[in-house]
């Protein structure tokens, strides 16, 4: 369960504007990441995000790169999850491999929700709260929600190994 | 029912008779490539707490991104990789003097038809050109698959392309790849495997078919492909690939009752060259409708089309002309390899004479690390895969996409203009 506000952007959102490309092999420390989040899209992002916060985006969300960084520095900006009608397929992946919540809602549910709105997800019930809308997301594969709930992919892993030996 | 050649490729390599789209599939890739990200890879490596690599022979790691090191902290990411590739004993190993990572991969004999081929760059879906499943991953997966092996798969539905015709003297396979990407946008494909066949793409050389296939993830697939002809053996024998390593025609076909979510069927003969306009990839137009639009860079290069046959094309039209005054033209050979040949055949001397300027083989100023970024309120045109707000490192600039041909002529012209007219 997560609580905070919205961010909200519209369709096709690119990495390159989450996490601009000229950082990609300079910048290494999460924290540092975090600074550059949504440079080239949203300069108020940095300035406002809070822990528990949520993203919603449109259709194709994190297209472009298949650079992580473009989830880890939202990770640690505090956002709890990302919401869109689709999301890029790498996109996807590396958020599940880092541990950060990814939920499709319809688009037209998704018209119902504006930047600011204050925003609750109770992740075992699948519901998102939005001021008075509640809306329902499709639960993810099993295989995929095993990593999730490891806390990504590198907790994951370990566990697998750790297991196997 | 039969099957798509993704489809059965996943099912072989997760050990099952067959496997439907949706399907999650545990694979055992044949080849995980990744770059100068090799540094940080190496970081969440070691939080897995694995010292050894499982199978250091299917690493494969090339420095291309920013190559050769413009700063300290560059320099150290790359000695970094360097240390880390001796100290695993990853003999599959690219220093900056070989070329960008995915036309490299194909030079060195990597690429087999039928294999499944990963990589922490999105454009990793450049060797399907020669019949492979490739396709991009995240740094995370790397270091899992550094240590496990495996890794899980999404069985992909299949959108089949299927290019009828052929492409006018003055048209090219980019224009070819910017025209689908335009009509299906950028999430047209989201998820997919994207076969393409038919008329035009059997004429189309090895190069063509890497820029198609290399664009296929700017409309959101997972990988593009085309089943392998002669060509494409020929091709890969002159590149050091022994036949018969390869698995029979039956795993590199699709099958006649194989379902494709959809079919696209495009006339190659009536299409005209065009234009992604800033700043999304599917922005795209005929060049005819931004003629006049003023540049004051052009970049030809990039895993998209720096390829020989790209050059003779900027040389051809270069021929006793010079590069307008107000306009750098940068080129960027996608290997050393390509950047030999070009230099044997005098390419790199017109282009010089011209007024051109060539750098070294990497990825350049594709993606705004280095060696050409635009300044605020210039245009730049660039054979490119990304012209996305700040992709070239000022998101005050605009970057539009093109062929080759457009690309030059526009860098004599001074603004786009209709290459037809220049070739």
């Amino acid at each position: 369960m997560i609580s905070g506000k919205i961010f909200k952007y519209g369709d096709d959102v690119n990495t390159d504007v989450i996490f601009p490309g000229k950082y990609t092999y300079t910048v290494n420390d999460p924290e540092d990441m975090v600074k550059h989040a949504m440079e080239d899209l949203d300069e108020d992002f940095v300035k406002t995000v809070k822990e528990g916060d949520v993203i919603v985006g449109g259709k194709n969300f994190g297209c472009g790169s298949s650079r992580e960084q473009a989830v880890t520095c939202l990770k640690y900006a505090g956002i709890g999850a990302v919401i869109a009608v689709s999301f890029a397929r790498i996109y996807f992946r590396n958020c599940i491999n880092q541990g950060l919540p990814v939920i499709t809602l319809k688009p037209d549910e998704i018209a119902r929700i504006h930047r600011n709105d204050a925003v609750s997800v109770d992740f075992k019930h699948g519901t998102v709260h939005v001021g008075d809308h509640l809306f329902s997301f499709p639960p993810l594969s099993p295989e995929v929600m095993q990593i999730l709930q490891a806390g990504g992919l590198i907790d994951y892993t370990k566990a697998k190994i750790h297991h196997a030996n | 029912m039969g099957m798509t050649f993704v489809e059965k490729t996943l099912a072989r390599y997760a050990q099952k008779d067959r496997v439907v789209p949706g399907e999650i599939v545990i694979v055992e890739p044949d080849l995980y490539m990744s770059h100068d990200n090799t540094a940080a890879i190496r970081k969440i490596f070691e939080k897995i707490g694995v010292e050894k690599l499982k199978y250091p022979e299917r690493a494969l790691v090339v420095l291309d991104h920013c190559a050769p090191a413009m700063t300290a902290a560059y320099a150290q990411n790359h000695k970094e990789v360097r240390e880390f590739v001796a100290q695993q004993g990853i003999k599959s190993f690219y220093d900056i003097n070989v070329g960008i990572c995915h036309q490299v991969m194909a030079e060195n004999g990597h690429i087999v038809p039928g294999r499944v081929v990963v990589g922490s760059d999105s454009h990793t879906p450049t060797s399907g050109a020669f019949g492979t499943l490739a396709t991009g991953i995240g740094r995370t997966e790397v270091a899992a698959l550094w240590a496990t092996g495996s890794l899980w798969f999404r069985v992909p539905e299949t959108l089949k392309v299927v290019v009828h015709g052929k492409l006018q003297d003055y048209v090219y396979p980019k224009d070819l790849i910017l025209k689908i990407i335009g009509e299906i946008r950028a999430d047209g494909a989201l998820y997919r495997a994207v076969e393409f066949c038919g008329e035009a793409i059997e004429h189309m050389s090895i190069s063509g078919r890497m820029t198609l296939c290399n664009m296929t993830i700017e409309m959101g697939a997972k990988c593009g492909y085309v089943s392998p002809d002669e060509k494409t053996w020929k091709w890969l024998e002159e590149h050091g690939v022994n036949r018969s390593l390869a698995v029979s025609n039956d795993h590199l076909f699709s099958d006649e009752d194989a379902v494709f979510e959809r079919v696209l069927e495009i006339d190659a003969s009536t299409l005209e060259p065009q234009v992604s306009c800033p700043h999304t990839v599917d922005n795209v137009k005929p060049v005819s409708a931004v003629v006049g639009t003023k540049i004051q860079q052009a970049f030809l290069g990039t895993c998209t089309n720096g390829r020989l046959d790209d050059i003779a094309i900027a040389a051809k039209i270069l021929e006793g002309k010079k590069i307008h005054s107000a306009v750098r033209f940068l080129v960027i050979p996608a290997s050393q390899s390509v950047y030999l040949e070009a230099m044997d055949l005098g390419f790199l001397k017109t282009i010089i004479q011209a007024g051109g300027v060539v750098m070294n083989s990497g990825c350049g100023p594709c993606m705004g690390a280095y060696g050409g970024i635009p300044a605020n309120g210039e245009v730049c045109i660039s054979t490119a895969n990304r012209n996305f707000k700040g992709r070239m490192g000022n998101k005050e600039s605009e970057v539009y996409l093109a062929s080759p041909a457009t690309v030059t002529a526009a860098a004599v012209a001074g603004e786009i203009v209709s290459s037809g007219t220049q070739a």
